[in-house]
């Protein structure tokens, strides 16, 4: 998942980019799944690598892409980055290192998870009820914007 | 045996890959694919830390997934409020290289 992950980021055909994307968010849905998180596994699969990706493929073919030429890298700006980048990622295992629960064996679980759809469904209409209208309003406005920015000026 | 610490470190690699493209790569549409692999990077310990803390029914921490949940719905809204100006910015100029958008450049 890593690997694909990283493939995302070298590839310079967006479309070789977007389908390892896809194969990254596989791999995602796989750990999920793996810690016992079914529904956003599923919600992983259906949203991520098939809703998303195939609006970033149909966008990628609509401007029809092709693999970037190589234009003069600015080797200051890219060194920047990547340096910025590997402190990031240094921090974050430091950090990681010094949590003592990091070390520990995930606790086993007694009761059934099958049902987590159920119980999701419980906590995001009762305790969670005014969030979830919120993103609703969240995603009509976001749809709102899309129709009028995708508008032709005429 | 899988710890918490494992799943911590790939979802902190995974970070880490999706900010080297936001910061390397000069193409707007892989820089919106590594905003994605940056919020799936959080998912992935919110859900690892769900798993991680059983509550007294022996079930998971629900909370956390309702959390991803609507990760997953305001990054689904992001992408498509994106590739709309991405489509819009396509039209007026014909690139998607960032580098040849600099109108707000100071």
């Amino acid at each position: 998942m890593l690997i694909f992950g990283a493939a995302v980021i070298i590839n310079r055909n967006p479309v070789a980019s977007a389908l390892s994307l896809v194969v990254s968010f596989l791999g995602l849905a796989a750990l999920f799944l793996s810690l016992d998180a079914f529904f956003v596994g599923i919600i992983q699969v259906l949203v991520y690598a098939g809703a998303i990706m195939v609006l970033f493929l149909f966008i990628i073919m609509l401007l029809d892409l092709r693999a970037e030429k190589l234009r003069k890298i600015n080797w200051i700006a890219s060194a920047g980055g990547v340096v910025v980048a590997t402190a990031l990622m240094l921090q974050i295992f430091s950090v990681i290192g010094k949590f003592s629960a990091a070390r520990e064996h995930f606790p086993p679980l007694p009761g059934s998870t099958s049902d987590d759809v159920h119980r999701i469904g419980l906590l995001l209409f009762n305790n969670y009820n005014l969030p979830f209208q919120v993103i609703g309003v969240v995603i009509l406005v976001a749809t709102i914007g899309v129709v009028g920015l995708s508008r032709r000026e005429s | 045996m899988v710890t918490l610490g494992h799943y911590l470190i790939v979802s902190g690699m995974l970070f880490t890959i999706g900010f080297a493209g936001v910061m390397l790569r000069r193409n707007i549409i892989i820089i919106l694919m590594a905003l994605e692999l940056m919020l799936n990077a959080a998912n992935l310990s919110l859900v690892a830390f769900s798993r991680f803390h059983v509550d007294s029914t022996g079930a998971p921490n629900y909370n956390a997934q309702v959390f991803v949940f609507f990760i997953i719905t305001v990054a689904a809204a992001e992408v498509a409020v994106g590739l709309a100006i991405v489509v819009a910015l396509f039209r007026l100029r014909q690139t998607t290289h960032v580098e040849d958008i600099t109108t707000l450049k100071f």
